[in-house]
């Protein structure tokens, strides 16, 4: 039931920190970033980063390149819209049954008032 | 995006236990609850088992019951288990009086929850299901084109396919 939650479920846990969704902002407006240049825009160490960076590579939200000693970090934007749509069709499927339980139950409150 | 938590309501015109008989009830479950059968037990680490015959059974347990106005409980994301901390979201509904109606209210949390060992057997019961769904998704069409007598109905399954994305 509702596989894609799943999937979804290492990038949901990668975005429930606060410091690494600061880090995607980042990298959204910087293209690509190495974790020297995101400790800039991010108030962590060094360290830290390079650590959030592992979660959310190990999560499929960002890639890394080797470039010289560091490693370069982009976005996979695929797979934050991937997570994005599988809880917006987990939402709408909340809608569905709600609107399915109050038509039941108008229902049988119009044959209770009969 | 909020990351970890869905939350829906919606106005009723019906009183609060109405709609409490009707969230609470198993025979009126199959009609509002995405076509499951259920049992409810609805006291405190009571079990409400919900299920779909192309999905499977999914365990739920009552954390929270106030009625009319209130129930929790914990679902597990994967089927034939016992919901726990690594493996489940909650759902929380809250009922309250509006005028003559309901507001009915409904909380999922927990999605980003799973424990680490957890995510990985997921991640491989999610690869695993992809590769047999696919290779079913063969068979039929090889099936289909021979001239087999297999019906697009009978993929019951399809709810529980997911479509391949490129990630």
């Amino acid at each position: 039931m509702r596989p894609c939650l799943q999937q979804s479920a290492q990038p949901l846990a990668a975005l429930a920190d606060a410091t690494r969704r600061e880090i995607l902002d980042a990298l959204s407006s910087r293209g690509e970033a190495t974790a020297t240049v995101l400790a800039d825009d991010v108030p962590v160490s060094r360290q830290a980063i390079v650590k959030h960076l592992a979660i959310l590579d190990a999560a499929g939200l960002v890639r890394g390149r080797k470039q010289g000693r560091e490693v370069r970090y982009g976005l996979v934007p695929l797979r934050l819209e991937a997570v994005a749509r599988c809880l917006a069709d987990v939402a709408t499927e909340w809608d569905r049954r709600l609107l399915a339980l109050k038509r039941i139950a108008e229902a049988a409150e119009v044959r209770r008032r009969r | 995006m909020a990351e970890d938590r869905i939350e829906r309501e919606i106005v009723i015109n019906a009183p609060v236990q109405r709609v409490w008989e009707v969230l609470t009830s198993e025979e009126e479950m199959p009609a509002w609850f995405s076509g499951a059968t259920a049992t409810v037990d609805l006291r405190p680490g009571g079990e409400i088992v919900f299920h779909w015959a192309e999905h499977g059974t999914f365990h739920a347990r009552v954390e929270r019951v106030e009625p009319p106005h209130l129930l929790v409980y914990r679902w597990s994301l994967l089927p034939d288990e016992e919901p726990d901390t690594g493996n489940a979201t909650r759902v929380e509904f809250a009922l309250s009086a509006e005028g003559a109606g309901t507001r009915l209210r409904v909380v999922e949390t927990g999605f980003a929850g799973l424990s680490g060992d957890e995510q990985r057997r997921l991640r491989h019961l999610a690869s695993n299901r992809q590769g047999w769904d696919a290779a079913l998704a063969g068979l039929q069409a090889h099936a289909g084109a021979a001239g087999g007598a297999s019906s697009a109905g009978e993929q019951g399954r399809t709810g529980s396919v997911q479509p391949t994305r490129p990630t």
